[in-house]
């Protein structure tokens, strides 16, 4: 019987001499490592015959694999610092990562919040700090190629606890610089611990015209009593392709909010993972992306309700303009003892242009009998009949469409309860209306 | 001054207007009466320059200007203004946002410089006071939820800001109760002024007897059949419009 040799694409076999090279100065143990890329390269990149990517095939769209980042100066990293905007403008504890390096110089370790302690975790994988345990909560993310290529390369990013209620938010501020394409994997881990409260912004930037392949990882775990805000921003390059997972495991009566906003990028895939753990708690996952030219932006969710008397609101709007392609692929999971579920999804696109395209694909997974769960998708124009009104009541065409995209995507935003956090959303949403009048 | 000269329109290959001819003075109220039907409502959408109809011959013209070559938003800016029979629900856009940049964009248009905010709440709350309109209806999404009467009034307020040389009324007394009809009467009749004209658009002669009107034109099958003072629409009122469906049948 001949030898069957599985075809390996060029971005794959670059990936696996990647590995081979890197994985004996990755800091920490070796195994967890080795365990996720093997489970990687059992199916290699994933494409459109893998149910999960039919929409985001990324053995086609990842051709070449970009070579990991090293180390910036400290120039390096105080030049890309001082270029970043990304929600800049809010008042925030800083948490910076240069082309996937945590910029601890950037931190006053001495000064941070009551309650907010910071590890970096480059030092913490070498040492065996006593959190990784924690690191990797959500079962669902562990089976997601994306999210075992992170945990294979995985040579930077911090730990963050949270023991009491902090007002100031947290920004973890992600810069790729530099022309020359590379790719990051930096991972954060955030342990929001029993009642207590944050506000996590996240924001991802990177210069026009590099070919840049950020896969980064935010996962958390919040007790009970907690509330957590979880604000992203995807501003990066026109020619990034981004990939990127929030894993969340949430305790009882909690309220974990997350909004993604995306706005840049080649290609973006935002996948979430929110595992709701206990009971009678409030979760809303929500997303805002407007797209344009050839863009393509993925939102792909799993929330599993896997305790009972769960409420979830999931909100995902998308303006499609040019000939950009959106996706939103949304699961709500209730297993059978999750009685008194109440889910609620919803995905909404809508098409400014003729060449745009929406996938759109809610999904229900319901074992529990006593549970209230729905979804709905729609697809459509911009409403004529309103569009006149506005017009005939002065409003240039234009104007009126912008009226309208910015009604239609503040929907999703409009939770977000902090007025100037809501106002920099609104004002990413005005800008890129602005750039297509 | 508004001139329609032999106007014909048809929609979807259905002939609605069969050749208008209609001339409103500056500062006349024109009262325009019909059953249902006659293109009542299709005139006042061509006027404002909704897409979906054909005009196939005839021109309109506001003060020597011909609209028909112009966007709805142009329209607007020289002096059109219709107040919806039915206005829309706009989820989302806060009536103040909508008002505001409704108000600039037709100043800019205009070449005038764009309102201070205190300056645009001002006005907002005049015009607001007068049609009995609550503060906090304002700050809800424009005529999301808002009742027949409150989107009634929301049209008259927005006439009042934008100060337009040209109203048309279509059938703004549908869906109001005697109240309702009374306050939004009084608004438009503070508007009139010897610059400014209307084109009342309604079924029954009760809205006339609050908003007085200099002319009366009775349309049928898409033409102004009949012209006359405000008597006419007393007449109307007493006879019907049996009479001239009787005519076009004979």
């Amino acid at each position: 019987m001949a030898d069957v040799t599985l075809m390996k694409t060029p971005a794959e076999t670059a990936l696996a001499q990647a590995y081979e090279s890197a994985k004996t100065t990755l800091p920490g143990s070796v195994e967890s490592r080795a365990e996720a890329f093997e489970r990687f390269t059992r199916n290699g990149l994933p494409h459109r015959r893998v149910e999960e990517f039919k929409y985001t095939d990324l053995r086609a769209l990842l051709r070449e694999a970009a070579p990991f980042a090293g180390t910036p100066s400290a120039d390096e990293a105080r030049t890309a610092l001082q270029n970043a905007k990304a929600l800049s403008g809010v008042e925030a504890l800083q948490v910076p990562f240069v082309n996937g390096h945590f910029v601890r110089d950037a931190v006053d370790f001495h000064g941070l919040p009551e309650g907010v302690e910071i590890v970096p975790l480059r030092e913490a994988l070498a040492s065996g700090h006593d959190w990784l345990d924690r690191l990797s909560p959500v079962e669902w993310a562990r089976q997601n190629p994306v999210y075992q290529l992170n945990t294979a390369f995985m040579a930077d990013g911090v730990m963050l606890r949270v023991t009491e209620p902090v007002d100031t938010p947290i920004h973890l501020r992600f810069v790729t610089a530099g022309a020359s394409a590379v790719a990051t994997a930096t991972r954060v881990l955030v342990l929001v611990e029993e009642g207590a409260s944050v506000t996590l912004l996240e924001s991802h930037e990177s210069p026009d015209g590099a070919n840049h392949q950020p896969n980064d990882v935010v996962e958390m775990i919040a007790g009970d009593r907690t509330k957590v805000r979880h604000i992203r921003l995807n501003a990066e390059g026109d020619r990034a392709l981004a990939l990127s997972t929030l894993a969340a495991k949430v305790g009882a009566e909690a309220e974990f909010f997350s909004i993604n906003v995306v706005a840049g990028a080649a290609v973006s895939r935002h996948q979430v993972f929110a595992l709701l753990a206990g009971e009678n708690t409030n979760a809303r996952v929500n997303g805002a992306t407007m797209i344009k030219g050839g863009q393509h932006a993925d939102s792909t969710l799993v929330v599993e309700h896997a305790a009972p008397h769960c409420e979830s609101r999931e909100l995902f709007k998308t303006a499609i303009d040019g000939d950009s392609t959106g996706v939103f692929q949304g699961k709500i999971i209730v297993p059978h003892h999750a009685q008194k579920t109440d889910g609620r999804m919803m995905s909404a696109a809508i098409l400014l242009s003729e060449g745009g395209t929406m996938n759109n694909k809610p999904e229900l997974e319901i074992f529990a009998d006593d549970v209230q769960c729905g979804h709905g998708a729609t697809c459509g124009q911009l409403d004529e009949d309103l569009l006149f009104y506005l017009m005939a009541r002065g409003l240039p065409r234009k104007e009126a469409e912008s009226l309208m995209v910015q009604a239609f995507l503040g929907e999703a935003i409009e939770f977000v309860e902090d007025q100037d956090l809501h106002d920099v959303l609104v004002g990413v949403v005005e800008d890129w209306l602005r750039a297509r009048a | 001054m508004l001139e329609i000269k032999n106007l014909v329109v048809q929609i979807e290959d259905k002939r609605i207007l069969n050749g208008v001819n209609l001339t409103v003075n500056n500062g006349e109220v024109a009262a325009i009466m019909g059953p249902n039907g006659s293109g009542k409502s299709t005139l006042s959408y061509v006027i404002a320059g909704k897409e979906d109809y054909e005009v196939l011959d005839g021109e309109i013209l506001l003060d020597g200007a011909n609209l028909l070559e112009m966007e709805p938003d142009q329209r607007a800016a020289a002096g059109i203004f219709l107040a919806f029979q039915y206005p829309l629900e706009i989820p989302g856009v806060a009536s103040m946002t909508f008002l505001k940049a409704a108000l600039n964009a037709q100043r800019k248009a205009r070449g005038e410089d764009e309102l201070t905010t205190p300056d645009f709440i001002k006005r907002v709350n005049a015009a607001a006071t007068q049609l009995e309109i609550p503060k906090d209806m304002l700050k809800r999404a424009l005529n999301v939820g808002f009742s027949g009467g409150e989107k009634k009034r929301m049209e008259i307020l927005q006439m009042a800001l934008l100060q337009p040389s040209f109203c048309i009324l279509d059938e703004t007394d549908s869906g109001l109760d005697i109240d309702a009809l009374r306050v939004v009467s009084e608004g438009v009749n503070a508007l009139r002024s010897p610059d400014r004209s209307f084109l009342v658009i309604t079924h029954y002669q009760r809205l006339l007897n609050h908003i007085v009107p200099d002319t009366v034109h009775v349309m049928h099958g898409g033409r102004i059949v009949r012209s006359g003072g405000k008597d006419l629409a007393l007449e109307l009122e007493a006879n019907g419009y049996a009479d001239y469906r009787e005519s076009e049948a004979a």
